[in-house]
This record gives C-alpha cells, sequence and structure tokens, in this order.
C-alpha cells in the first residue's frame, strides 16, 4: 500500500524564501505524527504543502497516492486542515458555517451538527453569528468544521492553542478516533507533554528540513526514536 | 518552474552574458536601421503628397500611423496566445509568460504611437483629434486594457501567481477586441455623425505610396521583433539571477538546521554572509536536539 | 456544479442579508451618483431626462465595481478563500455561485434605480418587456466579468485602484449596449434595442464561459 504522505526532497517558496529546503517525510495510512520544531522551521509551510495550499517547486510530493505536483487538486477533499485562521465566515451562524463546509465536502448537514455535538459545541450556541464567539469557542467550531468532513488525511496546526482542558480531550479522543478508522493525522504542537502521549513518531523539524524521524518505522527498524 | 534545479545548475556552469546582444540581434537591429533610413526616405521623399481628403503633405503620417497600429494589434495577440499557453498546463513555462510581457510592453508603445499619429493626423485632415470611430475607440480601449495588463504584472506577488493572473487578463483584453469593436461600430452606425467625420478612414492608395505603406509595415515588424528579443532576454536574465539566488538561500536555509548531509554546504564558504555553523545560529534551532 | 454554485450563492446572499453592507452602502452610492449628475447636468432643459439611461448604467456599472469587491472581500475574512480551496468545491460552482449573489444584488438596485430616474429625471418607463431583458442580459454580462477579475485583484493591497482599471475597460460594451436599448425603449421604438440585447447576450455568454474555464486556475493561489 502507498504511504499516505511521500515527499522525497520537496522544496517549497514563500516568495524567494525557501520555508522548505528539502523535506524528507514518510507517513504511513493510520499515524499519528507529531511535527516539532522550533519557530520558523516550517511546520506550517509542511501542512499548508500536504494540503495542496501552497506549490512543491522541487522534489517530490506525494498525498494519498496523488502527485501534487500534478494535481493539487484531487485530494482537496480528502484532506481536512486546521490552520491558525479558523476558515470560518463571522456573518453566519455557528450551524450555517458547519452546515455549509460540510456540504462543500459533499457531507450532510447530519453530519455537521454530529461534529459539532463531537466538540462539545452546545445546542444553544449553534444560532449564534461566529463573530460573537469566544476564541476557544470559535476553534472548537473549526475543528469540527474539519471533523465533519471525515477526512483521510488529517493536518492540525496546533490544534491544542486556545482549548481548555475538556476541549484538549475532545480533540484527543477525536485524533484516537480517526487513526483507529483508519485515518492518518499530521499535527504541530507545542504542547509537548499531550502530544508526544498522542503520537505513534515525533518529526523534528528545522531549517525547513527534516532532523528527525522522516521515515515510516518500517523503514527504520534500527533507527531509535528520538522522543523527549 | 518544472525544471527548477536544472535551470540553476546551468546558470552556474553558464558565464552570465554581459549584454543581450548576440551575432544574429546585431544583424537583426543592423537590418532594422537600415530598413528606417530606407523607409524615411520613401515616406518623405519618394512617396507623393496626397489629395485633399487625406490632408496633403499630413498623409505621410500614415507611414508610421498604420504600422504601429498593425503592430500594436500583432504583439497583443502574440501576448494573448503566448498568456494561453502559460496557462495550459502542458505547456507552461516562464518562457511564455515573459514573452507574453515583452510582447505586451513593445505592443503597448506602438499602440500609444498609432494614438497620438492618428490623432494628430485627425486634427489636420478632418479638424478634430479625435473621433468616436469603432476603431479609434477599440484602440483606446485596447490601450487602456494593456496598461491595467503591465499593472498586473507589477503588483507585489508571487511570480506563479501574478503571472497566471497576468496571463487571465491578457487573453481577455484580446478577446474583448471584437465585442468592443462591435458595439463602437453600432453604436456609430445608429447615430448619424456630422459631415467632416464621414470621411472614410481607410483611403484608396496605390503606387509608390502602398509600397511604402507595405514597407513600413515590414520594417516595423523588424523593428518589433528585435526589440522584443532584447526585452525578453532582459526578462529571462532577471529571472535567472533569482534562480540562481535559490541555490544559496537553501543552502543557508538548511544550514539552520546544523546538518552536515551535504558538504558542498559545509566546506565551501557561503557567498554571502557567515559560512554555515554546524550547531546553526543561535536561537534558531532547539539546544537539546544534536544531530547524528 | 450547479450544486455547489447554488451552494456559494445561498451562502453569499445570507452573508450579505446579515451584514446589509449592499442596502446601507451601495443603494445609497448609486443613488447618490444620480443625484451628482443631476447637478453636474443642466437640470431644466430636459437634457437628464434624455441622458437617464446612460446616466442610469454608469451609476450600475460603478455599483458593479463595489458590489463585485464586497465579493471577494467576503472570502479575503479569516483565510476563507484557502478554505474554499479546500473545501472541494468545483471552482467553476464558485464563480458562478459568486457572480449569481451579485447579479441578484444588482438586479435588486437596478430596480432601486429605476425609481431613481423616474422620480428624479422624470423619464417615464416604456417598453418593459425591453427593459427588462435588456437588465437581466447585462447584469448577467456584469456579474461574470466583474467576479471574474474581482478574484484577479483579490489579495493584492492595490486592489482598490487596480480593479477600476481592469474592470471598467471591458465593461465598456454594456454601458453602450444597455444604454442603447434602454434608450430605443424609452423612445418607442425597441426594434433596434433587440440588436443590442442580442450584444449583451453574446458579452454574458462569453465571459460566463470563459470564467467558468479560468477561476479556477486562479483561485488557486489567490
Amino acid at each position: 500500500m502507498a504511504p499516505a504522505v511521500r515527499l522525497r526532497a520537496a522544496v517549497c517558496l514563500l516568495g524567494t524564501y525557501p520555508a522548505l529546503a528539502g523535506v524528507d517525510l514518510s507517513v504511513e495510512e493510520g499515524e499519528v505524527v507529531l511535527l516539532r520544531g522550533p519557530n520558523g522551521a516550517g511546520k506550517t509551510t509542511l501542512l499548508r504543502v500536504l494540503a495542496g495550499l501552497l506549490p512543491v517547486v522541487d522534489g517530490e510530493c506525494e498525498v494519498l497516492g496523488h502527485d501534487l505536483r500534478r494535481d493539487p487538486r484531487s485530494v482537496r477533499s480528502q484532506v481536512g486542515l486546521l490552520g491558525h485562521a479558523t476558515f470560518l465566515y463571522d456573518e453566519l451562524t455557528v450551524a450555517e458555517n458547519a452546515r455549509f463546509w460540510a456540504r462543500a465536502a459533499k457531507r450532510t448537514s447530519a453530519d455537521a451538527h454530529a461534529a459539532l455535538d463531537r466538540l462539545g459545541v452546545e445546542p444553544r450556541l449553534h444560532g449564534v453569528p461566529v463573530a460573537r464567539l469566544s476564541a476557544g469557542q470559535r476553534r472548537r467550531v473549526a475543528i469540527a468544521v474539519v471533523a465533519a468532513r471525515q477526512p483521510r488525511l488529517w493536518l492540525l496546526d496546533e490544534p491544542h492553542a486556545g482549548l481548555d482542558a475538556s476541549g484538549r480531550d475532545l480533540l484527543d479522543g477525536l485524533v484516537r478516533d480517526a487513526a483507529a478508522a483508519g485515518g492518518t493525522v499530521l499535527f504541530a504542537s507545542h504542547e509537548l507533554d499531550r502530544s508526544t502521549a498522542l503520537a505513534d513518531r515525533v518529526v523534528t523539524l528545522a531549517g525547513g528540513v527534516v532532523r528527525h524521524g522522516g521515515a515510516a518505522p518500517a523503514a527504520r527498524a534500527t533507527e531509535v526514536v528520538h522522543a523527549p | 518552474m518544472t525544471t527548477l534545479r536544472d535551470e540553476t545548475t546551468r546558470t552556474g556552469a553558464r558565464p552570465v552574458p554581459a549584454s543581450t546582444g548576440t551575432a544574429a540581434t546585431r544583424v537583426l537591429g543592423g537590418v532594422t536601421l537600415l530598413a528606417l533610413g530606407v523607409l524615411l526616405y520613401l515616406a518623405f521623399v519618394a512617396s507623393p503628397a496626397a489629395g485633399p481628403s487625406q490632408g496633403f503633405d499630413a498623409v505621410r503620417f500614415m507611414y508610421v500611423h498604420v504600422p504601429s497600429a498593425w503592430l500594436a494589434y500583432l504583439s497583443f495577440a502574440v501576448c494573448a496566445l503566448c498568456s494561453a499557453l502559460y496557462l495550459w498546463r502542458r505547456t507552461r513555462s516562464r518562457f511564455w509568460d515573459l514573452l507574453a510581457g515583452a510582447s505586451a510592453e513593445v505592443g503597448t508603445l506602438f499602440i500609444a504611437l498609432t494614438l497620438v499619429t492618428g490623432s494628430i493626423w485627425g486634427r489636420i485632415t478632418w479638424g478634430v483629434y479625435w473621433t468616436w470611430d469603432a476603431r479609434l475607440t477599440t484602440t483606446a480601449v485596447l490601450f487602456v486594457m494593456f496598461l491595467g495588463y503591465l499593472a498586473v504584472r507589477r503588483v507585489a506577488l508571487d511570480v506563479e501567481v501574478r503571472s497566471r493572473r497576468a496571463a487571465v487578463v491578457g487573453i481577455i483584453a484580446f478577446l474583448n477586441v471584437p465585442i468592443v469593436h462591435n458595439s463602437v461600430q453600432w453604436w456609430r452606425t445608429l447615430h448619424q455623425e456630422p459631415t467632416v467625420l464621414r470621411t472614410d478612414l481607410s483611403p484608396q492608395i496605390e503606387g509608390l505610396m502602398l509600397y511604402t505603406l507595405l514597407f513600413g509595415v515590414l520594417t516595423f515588424t523588424l523593428l518589433y521583433a528585435w526589440l522584443v528579443v532584447h526585452r525578453f532576454r532582459v526578462a529571462w536574465l532577471e529571472d535567472r539571477l533569482e534562480a540562481a539566488g535559490l541555490g544559496r538561500a537553501i543552502a543557508e536555509r538548511r544550514a539552520e538546521a546544523g546538518l552536515d548531509e551535504d558538504p558542498a554546504v559545509e566546506g565551501v564558504p557561503a557567498p554571502a554572509g557567515p559560512a554555515p555553523d554546524p550547531s546553526g545560529p543561535a536561537g534558531r534551532t532547539t539546544p537539546e536536539v544534536t544531530a547524528p | 456544479m450547479l450544486r455547489d454554485a447554488v451552494l456559494v450563492a445561498g451562502k453569499d446572499l445570507r452573508i450579505e442579508g446579515r451584514s446589509r453592507i449592499a442596502t446601507n452602502q451601495v443603494a445609497p452610492f448609486a443613488v447618490l451618483i444620480l443625484v451628482l449628475f443631476a447637478f453636474a447636468l443642466d437640470a431644466d432643459r430636459g437634457l437628464l431626462t434624455r441622458a437617464a439611461a446612460g446616466l442610469f448604467w454608469v451609476a450600475v456599472l460603478f455599483s458593479t465595481v463595489l458590489a463585485v469587491q464586497r465579493s471577494q472581500a467576503l472570502e479575503s475574512s479569516d483565510g476563507a478563500r484557502q478554505a474554499l480551496r479546500l473545501s472541494g468545491l468545483d471552482p467553476a460552482g464558485i464563480f458562478l455561485g459568486k457572480a449569481a449573489a451579485v447579479a441578484v444584488q444588482l438586479l435588486a438596485l437596478q430596480v432601486l434605480l429605476g425609481i431613481g430616474v423616474v422620480v428624479l429625471y422624470g423619464a417615464g418607463p416604456s417598453g418593459a418587456l425591453l427593459l427588462v431583458v435588456t437588465a437581466l442580459a447585462a447584469t448577467a454580462g456584469l456579474a461574470a466579468a466583474g467576479s471574474l477579475y474581482a478574484v484577479l485583484a483579490a489579495g493584492l493591497r492595490a486592489r482598490e485602484t487596480l480593479l477600476p482599471l481592469l474592470l471598467l475597460p471591458v465593461l465598456a460594451p454594456v454601458l453602450i449596449g444597455a444604454t442603447r436599448a434602454f434608450e430605443a425603449a424609452l423612445e418607442g421604438a425597441p426594434g433596434m434595442g433587440w440588436d443590442w440585447v442580442r450584444l449583451l447576450g453574446v458579452f454574458a455568454v462569453v465571459y460566463v464561459a470563459f470564467g467558468t474555464l479560468a477561476y479556477g486556475s486562479l483561485l488557486e493561489d489567490a
């Protein structure tokens, strides 16, 4: 079976700045991978590349069996990205946002409502415009929007940021269930204790390249996983 | 961008030329210059003045006006064609984008020349600088649209994004020509014009005047080719310069990681800035993780 | 594609309904243009009545620039444009949906402006069928070309100045065609008007088709 993610010497430019300077990374389906590294290491760029938002200008990049350099579009409906921005329309209510994005991904309104429930967004909030939510509530809705898409590849950028304790537990549960169902999860986090417990593998980025843990476990049987 | 790496190495291997001229373009330039000289002779000395309906000696404007108009439309057609080739995935290459830009720049110059010469000629023959004729109006609208096109080429955006947007604008601008032309033509024919403006805009010409005009078209086409080649090469070199900087930028970026895996990066001092330090610049790498 | 278009159009119209920018700012602006023309031209000599059709469409044209700019601004908040790219929505559907939402707003605006022209300029409506068909054809063209250009200028710091420069010359044939058709209808000689409606129809078809094809490529990196 093809790996869910396979990058070889992938270069991604932001303007003329090489945010990714030759990334080698392989992730099997069903794996939960933590991306860590200092600010500016290229974690966010990597997640955005895998979502097909940023182009790879050199090297190879395959996601869910599709070559992202050739057709970045065909994987999009199977990928869920949670970014720093929450991708929500301020003027629309929580339920309207969730339903719109769910239906855009060919899911139903029922999927949207189930995802909101799963993230503990109470029904009384469903009719509230997103602009009036607190940052934490907004974050939960954004995660619910990703969950409602039922993606095969989850790309979560700092998913724990801004969530309270119960929110973090709900998120971790969601990630574990997604992986159990065969989904692949890559997430970037500075919450080391919680994240390393959640992850099957830790990949360390620095200077736009992978320093540690780029290969899938099977391919580096002798190598010691370096997880602090 | 598909062969970014090849282009980078190629630029490294070949010395950067000091000018955009080659033997071929010098010959082309020489021929163009010669042809311009002959055109001047034909236009001002050899060819006769016209009748009163075309403004006597003012008819000589035609030898600049008509060729520039023809060239303007040709260069915008080239721009639209190159833009389409750029947008089409299978032929996408920086080459088409830069050629489209070069052609549009030269075309904008010619279209401005067309409007200015036409306007002066019109003042002499018809007594007005401007008339709402279909061809004039279409040309003016096209001029504004290509100013917009050049503006899009200059906005601060990622190169590929900008090129793609410019390509769409270039195609639309050209597609719009027949629509604008038809609409203006109908508009004018529905409203009868004062007699002074009823002068036929394409006067019957023959003999030496015709040959001079054809020769003018040929000369201007040569001039166009010469200008576009040079403009394109300047743009191409600028592009290479950026790509050449990329290899160094990647090496510097990788050095932040403190990996020694690339001996070339380690052994050769970086052309600018401090040499890559295996432990990484302070503050950029996590101290607790060391390279294997 | 059509399903996606309906989804996006519904979303845009719902947001417009909530934010009321169109009703509170764009519509008063358009009416203001009508009033300013009255100040600039001589109100007593019937000049306004004769120029009513042209002034009406100039006001619509400027409002189109604002409406499409607003339509793109919706997507620039909080990374929504990226979310649209990731959404799995057909780009052609997004284009048609956004254009349809703009078209609905422009039609509503034209009803208001029509009343304004009758009240302020004293132009009497006649040739209703030609007026309605002209408005529909012109609006389709304006919305399609406008939505296409709005995404071209999206995300640029210079978009407020670049968009009118790019868009208004392109819309010139619509201005000419719609104005002549309106004049024909108001003068009670609708025969010639239908030729102009055909031109407007061609314009609309060209831009809807081109936008449907090109939007994906533009949205890709906006």
